[in-house]
């Protein structure tokens, strides 16, 4: 069955808005081009491989989530759990309420349709369009001026549905001079899926916005998923993406200065090892004066598997003081690890400040050599090498609980008994 | 329990360079040996070899440990065999800590890990390296004394039976050369630490007395003698030894 028709699009239920967003993104997702390794932003992929019409919808959620995925961790204002693209489950400290917080399903909260889609608009990337025509349920976080979550909020997407197409939605609505930080955690069972996540960014004037992402997805799932944020005057987005599972995992990362004195820090670890593909696509958008962005993004790739990383820092006629940085480094812990790295500059304003750095090696001989010298087995060296090597962005990860789950699974790809 | 460090016809190649020529030395628990020679004699090839670093090829010869052959094991079976190469430039390791390090030294060798970490404030407080650096990662943003505190308090927290330390003396003020010296010195009473200390200069030797000077040049040893040798280069230089200049 293919969920990629007009039919399958007009048959979800919802609001009479969010029907006929659906509709304009299946008119369009039918006129866009589907994406091929031809096109330069799927250069360098699989994607030739995924075949979008053989996944059918989603059946209904099931009623328990694996032990595996975890909902406990500790101090969050909130806690959302979407399973197969639909929220089941949604709190929010009743304190945060009452300051006029919403945090819901988008078709229960009145005037929803004035945020969903607003930051992505109509991308230019097919696969984001499909999930404007076929997405059933976005969760969507409503942060009003001055409040500021002192807590994280969490949300866990679960998906198990072997040979389904998913597509979730959250959208981070953050009022001017308010502040809120979300957790994202990305899982899925081992079946064959392909999961479309959109995820939409918004921060008003003065406001501060952190989004942390650790997508550990189970090995025959692929993953294409679009983050775009959108910084007004003087505000502050931080992303940080932790990417570990699936088979093919692609984030597009976008980030949009749009107002004068915006900042944007952009950061990923990832480590791939089997037969996996990681696939980033960023840009750091300057659209407005005297922004600054500062993206660092660093992987391992181990075993026969391959990343792509390639960024953009584009700076518009309009954005003078601009000062972007992109830097992306990466460890080869085979000989068979392939990782692609192309930084890429598009300056149209001569008052900026951009730099962008590349590597891709093997451990270095001299840093291993140092801790064997001290006595430490050559495999437990790398081990701490690689630990390390995380290290600068792991410690941009707000929240303990969240820094110990990546440091545990780094340990269990490099093998480490814990 | 005495411990002797025994190198024999030591021949060594650099990118199919040879640069030892045939070195002999042999050290026990609690003496100190100084190798002293001019720039290009072959000296940081000498410590780099018997410590197995990558990228250097043993031609002939032995280096044994109480009998035990050590070229024929990985830098990590030497270090826990008792040997320690304190570094010219210590390298930097992002993310990882001094404790980190030890900890996993200690883990490794089959002693308790959870005595390292009081251990390490310790030695930095004797050595007199700032408690806060201790926090960084291994030798990121460290001055060049701080870098050989660093590694003469590891030299400490490990206990190894012999340090080969390769011009632990260079990029290093007066008052640290001087907290350097008295630790290593300190450390061959302590725990019979016998010490190879490799240098281009006389001036850690005011410090750390040595029991014999090796005048080493071209990849041999041209001379070995008693503390007086060394202060007979001090006097006349490299070149009036046989062989040189």
């Amino acid at each position: 069955m293919n969920t990629l028709t007009f039919a399958a699009s007009a048959a979800l239920d919802g609001p009479d808005w969010f029907a006929q967003f659906r509709r304009s993104g299946a008119e369009a997702f039918a006129a866009a081009t589907r994406p091929s390794s031809e096109q330069e932003i799927w250069r360098y992929s699989r994607i030739g491989e995924l075949d979008l019409d053989g996944f059918g919808p989603p059946g209904a959620a099931e009623a328990s989530l694996p032990a595996t995925v975890d909902t406990t961790l500790a101090d969050l204002a909130g806690l959302a759990v979407v399973q197969n693209g639909r929220v089941i489950r949604c709190e929010l400290s009743p304190e945060l309420a009452a300051r006029g917080v919403k945090f819901a399903s988008a078709v229960e909260l009145d005037h929803a349709e004035a945020y969903v889609g607003q930051v992505i608009g109509r991308s230019d990337d097919a696969l984001a369009v499909a999930n404007d025509a076929y997405g059933s349920d976005p969760l969507l976080l409503v942060v009003p001026r001055g409040v500021t979550v002192d807590r994280p909020i969490m949300v866990v997407d679960w998906v198990s549905a072997g040979g389904a197409a998913v597509f979730s939605r959250l959208v981070v609505q953050a009022d001017a001079g308010s502040a809120v930080t979300v957790l994202h955690q990305q899982r899925s069972d081992d079946q064959n899926c392909w999961i479309a996540p959109v995820v939409e960014l918004h921060a008003a004037r003065d406001a501060r916005v952190g989004y942390m992402v650790l997508q550990d997805l189970g090995v025959a799932s692929w993953q294409t998923a679009t983050v775009v944020a959108e910084a007004h005057q003087q505000s502050t987005i931080d992303v940080v993406a932790a990417a570990f599972g699936g088979h093919y995992a692609r984030l597009r990362l976008d980030l949009r200065l749009v107002g004068r004195g915006a900042s944007g820090n952009l950061a990923a670890l990832y480590f791939a090892d089997g037969s996996q593909m990681f696939d980033f696509r960023t840009l750091q958008d300057h659209q407005a004066p005297d922004c600054r962005s500062d993206l660092l993004f660093k992987g391992v790739v181990d075993g026969q598997s391959h990343s792509v990383y390639s960024g953009m820092i584009h700076v518009r006629p309009e954005a003078r003081g601009t000062n972007a940085l992109q830097t992306n480094r990466n460890i080869k812990l085979s000989d068979a690890a392939w990782a692609d790295s192309v930084p890429n500059l598009q300056i149209e304003n001569s008052d900026v400040r951009c730099s962008h750095a590349s590597t891709v090696g093997p451990i270095d001989q001299e840093q291993r050599f140092y801790l064997e010298s001290r006595g430490v087995p050559t495999r437990r060296a790398e081990q701490l090498i690689v630990g390390g090597f995380f290290d600068d962005v792991a410690t941009r990860l707000p929240h303990d609980e969240l820094r110990a789950q990546i440091a545990a699974l780094v340990g269990t790809k490099l093998g480490v008994a814990s | 329990m005495s411990s002797v460090l025994e190198i024999t016809g030591l021949r060594a190649a650099v990118a199919g360079k040879e640069i030892l020529h045939g070195i002999d030395l042999r050290i026990a628990s609690g003496e100190v040996h100084a190798v002293m020679g001019p720039n290009g004699a072959g000296k940081s090839t000498l410590s780099s070899v018997i410590m197995g670093k990558p990228g250097y090829e043993v031609l002939d010869g032995t280096v044994t440990l109480d009998g035990v052959d050590m070229l024929c094991l990985a830098p990590w079976e030497r270090a826990q065999a008792g040997l320690f190469l304190g570094m010219q430039y210590p390298t930097e390791v992002g993310g990882v800590g001094v404790v980190d390090l030890l900890v996993e030294a200690a883990r490794s060798a089959g002693r308790d890990p959870s005595l390292v970490a009081a251990a390490v404030r310790a030695e930095a407080d004797r050595i007199g390296l700032d408690a806060k650096l201790l926090q960084r990662s291994l030798n990121v943003d460290l001055s060049g004394g701080e870098k050989k505190r660093n590694e003469t308090l590891q030299l400490a927290v490990l206990r190894p039976k012999f340090a080969i330390l390769d011009e632990i003396d260079s990029g290093l003020d007066i008052d640290a050369l001087r907290a350097v010296a008295q630790r290593v010195e300190a450390a061959t009473e302590e725990f019979g630490l016998g010490v190879l200390a490799i240098t281009h200069y006389y001036r850690l030797l005011e410090e750390l007395k040595p029991d014999v000077v090796h005048i080493l040049a071209r990849g041999v040893i041209v001379s070995s003698g008693g503390p007086e040798l060394a202060e007979q280069v001090e006097v006349d230089g490299y070149a009036a030894f046989a062989g040189i200049g």
